[in-house]
């Protein structure tokens, strides 16, 4: 009962983990990408686009599929997917100075539209004689765990019997920790954020960070979407399930202090808060939905504790929702 | 140094962008709506691809599915109005905020546990009181309800400058799950887990038209806004406080106060839509009731540069793009989210043309024939 709590926890805080994660570094050079839930979207359905396709090159039969292409086509297209929406929301908020808050809310109708859109009409659009998007096949293939978790108990079960996506996550996470507080880039990445008309005095390429920023992070977070397809829902689109995942990621940016580290834990906390209502016995139908604002409590808690400490290091980047234009002053 | 290196460090770009002086008001208004046109352009192009339809096929059938047939009944014009109205009331609400350079997310939410409150004294008192003052407490109760759902974020944002974006996005959210859960509770019929159908405290219906009660309270609204920020010290004090809080507090404006009474008045005018909602056209009440309008209002809001009366047309535009491109999608068998993928790149445009209005590019060769 337990263990199956924390795993289920942990599978429901990886999306939240990928989407803040990226989250992070696009708000590390200054910039609040509320497309972030358009964006996983679009890595969803990228994902099972991809996906799509090559199931319908192989003739629906898993034996003409290739085990590694069946990975890396899904992958690279949910990548493509979150990078070109990276890109479209850099091109107005960096190069053409648009309003972030507006840019980032419209990128989130655009993706979801794009989401709902193809998940409801791609069949219609290949002339499919298969009822709904299924990719059972294709998610076989993201589903494949360690072979010797089972063999170590309560032990294995709980750190070693998940997904690759899973670990992925954890690994990206601790990455971009390391790269963002112990490399130039992270300094220069941070200096960005925090005061972009210095960095640019001392010659760091303002522009160029914020695009690589915003792409990477966009890139990062799509990623949340296709692991929520392919593993969650084991590879099943319905139109709107994703939900507001997307706004709980950047709710965890909060509640993690702009640290990924601290995201890991912040997001299986989350998995675990949204999933509570499950596990508690004798709860009805309507308690359980107030179980269900405890994420955005908690979140709302921590910005207010955060902001009534006023520590130095927990504050979000200085410079964070502002446009940059290096002949003002 | 080599010599050739610095002189190729000294060579001047391409091209260069600088801030424009005002641009002429009519001036400023054709680039909007080439940017408008353009969008059109593209939207019409992928609607082609989709469908394999006619081009200009595409935009007729928009044009019916957002106004009816000429000479059909005007149900759907009504319709359109109403749903104008209902999105230029939140979009109305959220104004005062943003003028104020608080970003005011959550008038979804606030809207929400107007209605909430609507729903909750239709249900509680309609069968006990006179129908005027069962009528006016709805409204009074909707409109308090928005008003604390919004004050709450703008007290922590006064006391600790607690970030307001995010604080009332989350707001948004605990405003869904409590009306889940009032609806799972106080089910109609009971047990179906949602409210069907509330029978007391409906608002009054004017000249047959279901509709045209919101409509003109928003009208209302609508010339209340323009005066208030246009014409009164509240609204001053707004746009000082915008503008430079230093500044506010040196010409002896109290801050905090003006952060909170201006976000009372937008909670307030979000209840109002809400209970236009609930007790004016749905009868009703779940999760959904306000739809996502309450983002689409954020931006309706900054498209129509925190002017009520360009805020009129950018609302009618948004619901035009809206129910249009779901009539394209409904006649080629498409999913409907297509309206939000249209939605979005005519908001991505005008957002992006907002960037030649301000700014200008010089080219390089241009500025050497003038020095020369």
């Amino acid at each position: 009962m337990i263990i199956a709590f924390i795993q289920r926890a942990i599978l429901l805080g990886v999306p939240l983990l990928y989407g803040s994660t990226g989250e992070i570094v696009t708000e590390k050079s200054g910039h609040l990408n509320l497309g972030i839930p358009g964006i996983m979207y679009v890595g969803g359905i990228s994902g099972v686009i991809g996906a799509f396709l090559y199931e319908h090159a192989c003739g629906n039969d898993v034996a003409n599929m290739n085990p590694f292409l069946a990975i890396l086509i899904p992958f690279l297209a949910s990548v493509a997917g979150s990078v070109l929406m990276g890109l479209i929301y850099s091109f107005l908020t960096v190069t053409l100075r648009a309003n972030q808050n507006v840019t980032g809310l419209a990128l989130t109708t655009f993706g979801i539209g794009i989401g709902n859109f193809f998940g409801g009409s791609l069949i219609k659009l290949v002339d499919s004689e298969m009822p709904s998007i299924v990719l059972t096949k294709t998610s076989k293939f993201y589903s494949k765990t360690l072979p010797f978790a089972d063999d170590l108990g309560w032990f294995g079960e709980i750190f070693l019997s998940y997904e690759f996506l899973t670990y992925m996550a954890i690994a990206i996470a601790l990455i971009v920790t390391f790269v963002l507080n112990r490399t130039r880039i992270g300094l220069n990445l941070r200096a960005v954020g925090e005061d972009p008309a210095t960095a640019d005095a001392a010659g760091i390429n303002v522009t160029r960070y914020k695009y690589g920023a915003t792409c990477i992070g966009s890139a990062i977070a799509g990623l949340g979407g296709l692991q929520y397809v392919m593993v969650y829902t084991d590879g099943v689109w319905s139109n709107d399930a994703f939900g507001d995942r997307g706004w709980l990621s950047i709710a965890l940016v909060i509640f993690a202090l702009w640290r990924p580290n601290m995201a890991i834990f912040g997001a299986f906390l989350f998995g675990a808060l949204c999933n509570a209502h499950n596990y508690i016995d004798g709860l009805g139908v309507a308690t359980q939905e107030l179980f269900k604002m405890l994420p955005y409590v908690v979140t709302i808690v921590v910005l207010i504790i955060t902001s009534m400490r006023k520590k130095r290091e927990h504050q979000p980047p200085e410079h964070l929702g502002l446009p940059y234009f290096r002949e003002e002053r | 140094m080599n010599k050739s290196a610095v002189k190729k460090q000294h060579r001047e770009p391409l091209f260069h962008i600088a801030k424009r002086d005002d641009l002429v008001w009519w001036k400023a208004w054709l680039i909007r709506l080439a940017a408008i046109l353009l969008a059109m352009l593209l939207v019409g192009v992928i609607s082609v691809i989709l469908t394999k339809g006619n081009f200009f096929e595409t935009y007729q059938i928009m044009f019916i599915g957002a106004f009816g047939r000429l000479g059909s009944s005007t149900r759907l014009l009504w319709k359109f109005f109403q749903k104008t109205a209902i999105l230029l009331c939140l979009a109305l609400a959220v104004t005062p905020a943003f003028k104020m350079r608080f970003w005011n997310c959550g008038a979804e939410g606030q809207a929400l546990i107007g209605g909430l409150a609507a729903a909750f004294v239709m249900m509680k008192l309609g069968d006990q009181l006179p129908y005027p003052v069962l009528i006016l407490i709805i409204v009074v109760a909707s409109i308090l309800a928005g008003a604390v759902w919004g004050t709450i974020p703008a007290l922590f944002k006064a006391a600790y400058k607690t970030n307001e974006t995010l604080f009332t996005l989350m707001m948004n959210y605990i405003a869904m799950q409590l009306v889940s859960y009032y609806a799972y509770v106080n089910a109609i019929p009971a047990g179906s887990g949602q409210i069907q159908s509330i029978s007391t405290g409906h608002l009054p219906v004017i000249g047959n038209q279901p509709y045209l009660l919101n409509i003109l309270v928003v009208a209302v609204i609508t010339a209340f806004m323009l005066i208030y920020l246009k014409y009164s010290k509240h609204g001053y004090e707004i746009s000082v406080v915008g503008e430079s809080q230093n500044t506010a507090r040196y010409i002896g404006i109290n801050v905090k106060k003006v952060i909170i009474r201006t976000m009372m008045i937008s909670g307030a005018i979000c209840g109002v839509a809400g209970c236009l909602l609930v007790a004016g056209t749905d009868h009703s009440i779940n999760a959904n009731t306000v739809g996502g309008q309450g983002f689409t209002a954020i931006m309706v809001s900054w498209l129509g540069q925190f002017h009520p009366l360009i805020m009129v047309i950018m609302s009618a535009l948004i619901v035009f793009l809206n129910s249009g491109a779901a009539k394209v999608a409904d006649s080629y068998f498409l999913n409907s989210s297509y309206a939000d993928i249209v939605v979005g790149i005519v908001i991505l445009f005008v957002v992006g043309c907002e960037f030649f209005i301000r700014y200008t590019v010089k080219y390089r060769h241009l500025q050497r024939g003038k020095s020369a």
